[in-house]
């Protein structure tokens, strides 16, 4: 069965319909682009997924779980993490407390054990933060473990979002235009840097993106949204040569 | 010389032990000191005040300065503390053959104070900054308003004769308590999912922490040890009126909390202690008497002058120096700062880096 | 008139009368939140400022209504600037519980210092000829006349100044966005000055029809009376000039009505009872608009 699959979901904001019949089936292991013009849609889906919006109309759901419904740490507990187009870390704590704080739904002590640091206190705790230690290593940013977040630059701070999506052990993982604001050079790398993520930690990866090299490059199978409705989906080849997509929309960044 | 005293004191200041040390010497002091008199009967009166405000201070923070909410409600909660303990001593407690039961009244008082945390938890998953004040504002009055109504508890005359059943030993014991509980809270995954909340709630959500079950759990912690402050306040003041649980009484607190350091325990025991302590010192009595070694030609125009006058002026020198204080650091003194001693030792080693040849220490602990 | 109809129009102009007090108050506490998204909570404590400059003028001065009037309103209007000047401005980089708090010590610093100057309640002299109309069995009395169009005046003064003049635009637009106003060539400082210049003006003048309407001040009047201000402002919607209008007269309303129906003691608790269950139902007040945030 497919881990997500979206079917006719619509999503109104007032009179004005963001996102129209989104239509989507993603298996285990894919990678999966979503692109469009500013404006067409493509966080909203992101957004109704996550259930930040409970979606007008239409169904979501993860393998065989609806998702419309649901808040959204209930949907991220069910192991699906997400990065943000405007990076949303926590500013002005630690980098260890970011990654650290993504694995709530996983502690197991009740909140007597907490309030006494008793119990299954200790040996959580640890485990937490050993498991985020080890994240942060595999991202070589353990040795930034005490600084503040809002301190750190830019590429790194989007190398310690998606540590912190990770901690969540997702299945799932959508990732909302990673490589705004990179050159060149650091796109190159962070396409590799999915793959490897991907393989390494055997995720699903649903990503957003205006970088077409990125795009062209990783996805295995893209979509096309303007105005809040598919343009166009297939294999990167088929959506280069799609002339309603030409028509509205390549973006920026020379393809190839 | 210099350089080994301060290695040393930085070495003992880095034990683990002497806080456990520390309480010890302060249970056996707190026993110690009304047993035979140590210091006089207002010192004691003062230093049971401080500790009062520093459990109130403490659980405020939780909401006010790690939620970075922004509640008036707080004596509210002491109030219903304050008058489920009184009630509780004055009419259904055996209170005069068993004194030992005093903990429970306090503690039932804190329960009742809980419960009512619950309550105001509620609004605050819809609404948060000035319109959850607002809320908080509302249900404060609410709740002096209920209290003027009720006749069966005295109405607005308040209860009087209360027992003098608060005891620096018991105070002390509180206080321990209290730091202790809202330590543990605040270095939990639930502390950790109060601040996300405070730095970008939508977010938290998104990182899998449950909001509402974090909320829930603030608000209550936070309620309960207002209500245990009430109920030793109230078997201090030895009695109790809708009056004495207001607007000004919140804001008492608020200004201990953002005085001391927001998100900031030992803040909390600073704020709370300085500003209990400051009060107490500029009034007329207490200055008259710590400057009465001073040769009469000197003292007896500084008292016709100037001390005579304090007990009106210190109320507008304190505002004074706590907005000079606000000028100079913004988030109180120990803003979003902790004394190392509260933070557990296992976050302290997990934010070290991995030692490296070169030796590296963990950068600065904020929160 | 039947008996009901003139007791509903007692109690109306009653509402109108408190109503128009805390709209001249709310108007301060949502113009500042609006231009500095800050609650400037010694604006209660200014009001009473300005009801005690009333005394003075009337008082020591000598003076009739309408300079008394003027002169409590150009001192608190330079009241408010001074404060804005020494205690909020250096804080305005600052976190937003550092100015609040700061404004709660400014308002316990005027509450006390008036307190040392002025130990027993003042009673401000009638400045005004008090004529009482009969009509129809509804008392109306010269005061309320005065109170009630003086106030609404006002604010339809300050409904022109904020929405038909320069200043007003340029406050409306620091309002939206500080960071780029400047870049504009709009003198910031002056205007934000300006601004509490005209909301503490504005309590200044309720400081005075409430001296006339109740003569007796004390240096704590001011506590109740600016929360209950405040709550109005963020009942009509924080920031909205009108929306803290409608919320004054609306609180004014609540209060009446209470009294009206239950006993005194009861007054404060449907009120705030009734505001919590406005602010749960229509979370932003009757105005206002979320500030929403993009995900």
């Amino acid at each position: 069965m497919a881990l997500l699959t979206t079917t006719r979901v619509r999503h109104y904001f007032g009179g004005l319909c963001a996102v129209s019949d989104f239509n989507l089936e993603l298996r285990s292991g894919e990678l999966v682009g979503i692109i469009g013009p500013n404006g067409a849609g493509k966080t909203t889906v992101f957004n109704l997924i996550t259930g930040v919006y409970q979606a007008s109309e239409g169904s979501i759901r993860l393998r065989d779980v609806e998702l419309v419904g649901k808040t959204p740490h209930q949907i991220t507990a069910l192991r699906v993490g997400r990065t943000f187009q405007n990076i949303r870390l926590f500013r002005d704590l630690t980098v260890l407390d970011n990654v650290r704080i993504a694995h709530y739904a996983q502690v197991r002590y009740s909140p007597l054990e907490a309030l006494l640091h008793l119990g299954r206190y200790p040996r959580e705790e640890q485990r937490i933060i050993e498991n985020s230690r080890r994240l942060l290593s595999i991202f070589k940013l353990e040795h930034l473990v005490g600084e503040i977040a809002k301190n750190l630059p830019y590429g790194l701070q989007r190398r310690l979002e998606i540590a912190r999506a990770l901690a969540i052990d997702p299945e799932l993982l959508l990732l909302d235009e990673p490589a705004a604001g990179m050159n060149p050079n650091e796109i190159d790398q962070l396409m590799a840097f999915i793959q490897w993520i991907r393989r390494e930690f055997k995720l699903t990866i649903l990503l957003i993106e205006h970088q077409m090299k990125l795009v062209m490059g990783i996805c295995e199978r893209i979509k096309v949204l303007d105005f809040g409705e598919t343009l166009a989906e297939g294999p990167p080849e088929a959506i280069q040569k799609n002339p309603k997509v030409l028509e509205a929309y390549l973006g920026e960044g020379a393809v190839g | 010389m210099s350089a080994m005293l301060r290695n040393g004191w930085e070495q003992l200041m880095a034990q683990r032990w002497l806080m456990p040390v520390l309480i010890a010497v302060g249970f056996v002091l707190a026993f110690a000191i009304p047993e035979y008199n140590l210091f006089n009967k207002y010192v004691q009166l003062v230093m049971m005040y401080v500790g009062i405000n520093i459990i109130l201070t403490v659980s405020l923070n939780l909401v006010n300065g790690y939620m970075g909410e922004f509640s008036l409600a707080h004596a509210g909660f002491m109030a219903v503390g304050a008058y489920t303990a009184a009630l509780l001593t004055q009419k259904v407690l055996p209170i005069a053959a068993y004194p030992g039961l005093f903990p429970l009244a306090v503690l039932a008082g804190g329960l009742v104070a809980a419960l009512l945390g619950l309550i105001v938890a509620i609004p605050s998953f819809k609404v948060r900054g000035d319109y959850l004040a607002i809320i908080t504002l509302a249900f404060l009055m609410i709740v002096k308003s209920v209290i003027e109504n009720i006749d069966f508890i005295g109405g607005p005359r308040g209860i009087p004769g209360i027992k003098k059943l608060t005891t620096l030993p018991w105070v002390f014991f509180w206080v321990v308590v209290s730091v202790w509980v809202v330590r543990n809270f605040v270095y939990s995954h639930y502390g950790r999912g109060v601040l996300a909340i405070r730095e970008d709630e939508i977010a938290s959500d998104l990182m899998s922490v449950n909001t509402r079950r974090v909320k829930f759990l603030a608000f209550m912690v936070s309620s309960f040890f207002a209500g245990i402050a009430g109920g030793l306040f109230a078997h201090l003041l030895q009695f109790i009126s809708p009056r004495v649980f207001d607007i000004i009484k919140t804001t008492d607190v608020l200004i201990m909390v953002y005085l001391g350091g927001i998100a900031s325990i030992g803040g909390s025991i600073l704020g709370a202690t300085l500003y209990t302590v400051l009060l107490e010192l500029l009034r007329p009595s207490t200055v008259a008497a710590m400057l009465a070694w001073l040769p009469a030609v000197v003292f007896d125009p500084l008292n016709e002058y100037f001390i005579r006058h304090l007990g009106v002026w210190r109320m507008v020198i304190m505002p004074l120096a706590l907005v000079l204080v606000m000028l100079y650091w913004p988030r109180g003194i120990m803003g979003l700062r902790e004394f190392r001693w509260f933070i557990p030792k296992r976050d302290l080693d997990a934010h070290h880096r991995p030692t490296t040849p070169g030796g590296s220490h963990g950068t600065a602990h904020d929160h | 008139m039947s008996e009901v109809v003139v007791y509903w129009l007692q109690q109306a102009l009653n509402a109108l009368q408190l109503g128009s007090i805390y709209a001249l108050i709310a108007l301060g506490y949502t113009l500042v939140y609006g231009i500095l998204t800050m609650i400037n909570f010694a604006h209660g404590d200014v009001f009473m400022v300005g009801a005690f400059f009333c005394f003075l003028a009337a008082t020591y001065l000598g003076l009739p209504f309408v300079p008394t009037l003027l002169l409590t309103m150009l001192g608190a209007a330079l009241l408010g600037v001074m404060i804005e000047r020494l205690a909020y401005k250096p804080l305005r980089q600052a976190p937003r519980v550092s100015a609040i708090i700061t404004a709660l010590g400014v308002g316990i610093f005027l509450e006390n210092f008036t307190l040392a100057l002025a130990p027993y309640p003042k009673h401000i002299p009638p400045l005004l000829e008090n004529v009482t109309w009969d009509l129809g069995g509804v008392s109306l009395s010269s005061l309320q006349v005065i109170i009630i169009f003086l106030s609404l005046g006002l604010m339809f003064l300050l409904d022109y100044i904020v929405h038909r003049t320069p200043v007003g635009m340029a406050m409306r637009a620091i309002s939206w966005d500080k960071t780029f106003v400047p870049l504009m060539g709009i003198p910031v400082d002056l205007i934000i000055s300006v601004t509490f210049a005209i909301g503490a003006g504005l309590a200044g003048a309720a400081g005075t029809m409430y001296g006339l309407a109740y003569p007796v001040i004390d240096p704590y009047m001011g506590i109740m009376v600016g929360w209950k201000a405040f709550i109005s402002a963020v009942v009509g919607g924080i920031g909205n000039i009108r929306g803290a209008m409608i919320g004054a007269f609306i609180l004014g309303g609540v209060e009446i009505m209470v009294t009206a129906f239950f006993p005194s003691t009861y007054r404060d608790f449907v009120a705030f009872t009734l505001l919590m269950i406005l602010i749960v139902v229509r979370p932003y007040g009757i105005l206002g608009k979320p500030r929403t945030q993009k995900v």
